[in-house]
């Protein structure tokens, strides 16, 4: 189902957390919500399902307006960051609450839940309640108790966010998996941009209430409209008053047009890359990020004074 | 923290000391006193009419107040806790004035609102009702000192367990109601039980308030603790043996109710 936010804005007081924000989520896309906290991403969640009202603008699901409408009738899915079961039902009965809700025939009832606890790895649990559960097997228990409703929208609000590293690894892998098998409309919040880019097909980068720049993973990365976007989506430094990827960045020991004098100050060896932190002319650092071979190569020292060039697009945005 | 072994005995023994001088002696002795000349002294003193008149109108009043007080207090603490609108801590401070004024207080007020010449007396009057000096005086007082026990056992329980379980809920398509009988109540019902306790608790122990608007006649307008109040102030042995049987009906009340709470609490949560 395709989402159409026009013209959304929410205050809370006199912090504003939407400033008239419209975007399009796309039928059977997988949409992220990328920003730093308090940038209204979960806010405009909030309002796609209807948990808060937008004090202005509307929300349409595939055309039709629901802005006014309660979010039991929106057909919506909602994941929660700290997933909110409830604690006094069993994992089987959390999973079936909306079917039950829905008065669904009984037998129908178990065999859509026996799928859904496969689904989601968790039928010997079943039995169990919330509180016996690892915080990923909890979440994966939100999962299958949204899915049960068969909703058109899926809303995931920083998932994956209270889980350890490599859980959270696992479930963004596996909601992919998910994702690509069912095709639900999904939109996840986080401010994680590494989940962004490995989840989704789109991201919204969001900062102070205001959607800065929606495109492909490759596009927000590569293309940033402006600094804060280049600044989220990865590492930044700043070279002659641009920001650029220190990746981006070449080293060498002979000057070349445009290239900008510094001092290797520190040579720190990670493994696969070798990161290069070098002060330039004007007193300020940066570093530069290098592979294994390319710093052998150059046999840098610490001390060493060597010529940096910035990336061709970087110096082009220079002479615009 | 690590504390000595004479330290953990001496504290012990204070705690236990503490219990037993304020508590279990003075509630021992009315035992005692009470079955002191046999137990059929005792029956006998429980099942005159004006015991028996007693008996049922405590729990008449305590029938009528602690339902309404329950009702009343888990939809005040839900707007409370979970209320967006003005005028909050208005609420939130009126509640506890039943805490705050003296019960004989509230007596001479309902007296003032539905007394022969308060606000309301005359109209209920002419139609026959009688509040004051009557039963219905009596409900209401009830209702007025043991309103805050179950509001305030149940809204910070309602403020720890959260909103999110209620919003997922209603994603889920379940109404207002649903939600609330599935989800809210779940999970305050230990909140409600322990203010039902309470309740009860000041329902049927109430004097204060009850005395003031009861016309104080055996058999009719007296509560099991205002006839173990008229019966003590008494002259002569019998009646204070009167006023003991009554007391120990009063404990054994309290004590049923307390119990039945905590293994209704326990039932509930076995079979979930």
């Amino acid at each position: 189902m395709r989402i159409d936010i026009l013209d959304v804005g929410k205050r809370f007081g006199d912090f504003v957390a939407l400033a008239d924000v419209s975007m399009e989520v796309a039928e059977g896309s997988l949409t992220a919500l990328l920003g730093p906290s308090g940038s209204g991403k979960s806010t405009l969640l909030r309002i796609i399902a209807g948990l808060e009202a937008p004090d202005t603008g509307s929300v349409q699901l595939d055309g039709g307006d629901v802005t006014r409408a309660r979010p039991q009738d929106r057909g919506i899915g909602f994941v929660f960051q700290h997933y909110a079961p409830f604690n006094h039902m069993s994992v089987r009965e959390n999973v079936a609450f909306g079917l039950r809700i829905r008065k669904r025939p009984k037998a129908e009832i178990k065999a859509k839940v026996d799928e859904l606890l496969a689904l989601v790895g968790l039928t010997a649990w079943s039995g169990q309640r919330p509180a016996q559960l690892s915080g990923g097997q909890r979440q994966r228990m939100a999962l299958a108790r949204a899915l049960a409703v068969d909703p058109r929208v899926l809303l995931l609000d920083e998932p994956f966010g209270a889980l350890d590293a490599n859980v959270r690894a696992e479930l963004r892998l596996w909601l992919r998996r998910l994702h690509e098998e069912q095709q639900v409309t999904t939109v996840l919040v986080t401010h994680d941009q590494e989940e962004a880019m490995e989840v989704s097909d789109r991201i919204a980068v969001m900062h102070e209430g205001r959607i800065e720049q929606v495109g492909s993973p490759s596009e927000v990365y590569d293309k940033p409209v402006n600094d804060f976007v280049m600044g989220f989506l990865g590492p930044a430094v700043r070279l002659d008053g641009h920001l650029v990827r220190p990746h981006d960045l070449t080293i060498s020991h002979q000057r070349n047009n445009g290239d900008i004098e510094a001092v290797i100050t520190r040579i720190v060896h990670l493994g696969f890359e070798v990161r290069v932190e070098i002060e330039l002319p004007d007193g300020s650092q940066a570093r530069a990020q290098l592979t294994r071979a390319q710093a052998g190569e150059l046999d840098l020292g610490t001390g060493d004074t060597v010529y940096v060039k910035a990336p061709a697009t970087a110096r082009e945005k220079a002479v615009a | 923290m690590r504390i000595s072994t004479p330290a953990r005995l001496s504290l012990r023994t204070v705690a236990v000391l503490y219990l037993a001088v304020l508590l279990l002696v003075p509630l021992g002795l009315v035992f005692y006193r009470t079955f002191q000349h046999g137990f059929s002294e005792a029956w006998g003193w429980m099942t005159t009419p004006a015991a028996i008149s007693a008996l049922s109108l405590t729990l008449l009043i305590a029938a009528i107040a602690v339902p309404l007080n329950t009702i009343f207090g888990i939809i005040c603490a839900h707007v409370l806790v979970r209320g967006r609108v003005r005028g909050r801590a208005i609420l939130d401070a009126l509640i506890d004035l039943p805490f705050v004024v003296s019960p004989i207080i509230v007596g001479l007020a309902l007296i003032l609102v539905y007394g022969e010449s308060g606000w309301f007396g005359n109209w209920f009057i002419n139609h026959g009702i009688r509040i004051i000096y009557a039963p219905a005086g009596m409900v209401i007082a009830t209702v007025f000192v043991s309103l805050p026990f179950v509001v305030r056992e149940v809204a910070p329980v309602l403020r720890e367990a959260g909103e999110e379980q209620e919003e997922a809920a209603a994603t889920l398509g379940a109404s207002w109601w649903q939600t609330f009988r599935r989800v809210t109540m779940p999970s305050i019902r230990w909140g409600v039980a322990y203010g039902v306790v309470l309740t009860s608790a000041r329902a049927l122990g109430e004097i204060g308030a009850v005395l003031v608007v009861s016309s104080n006649v055996a058999g009719s307008t007296l509560t099991l603790p205002l006839l173990v109040y008229q019966r003590d102030s008494q002259i002569g042995p019998e009646a204070v043996s009167g006023a003991y049987a009554a007391a120990t009906e009063l404990i054994v009340i309290s004590l049923a109710v307390l119990l039945l709470m905590t293994l209704l609490g326990q039932r509930r949560e076995q079979v979930r």
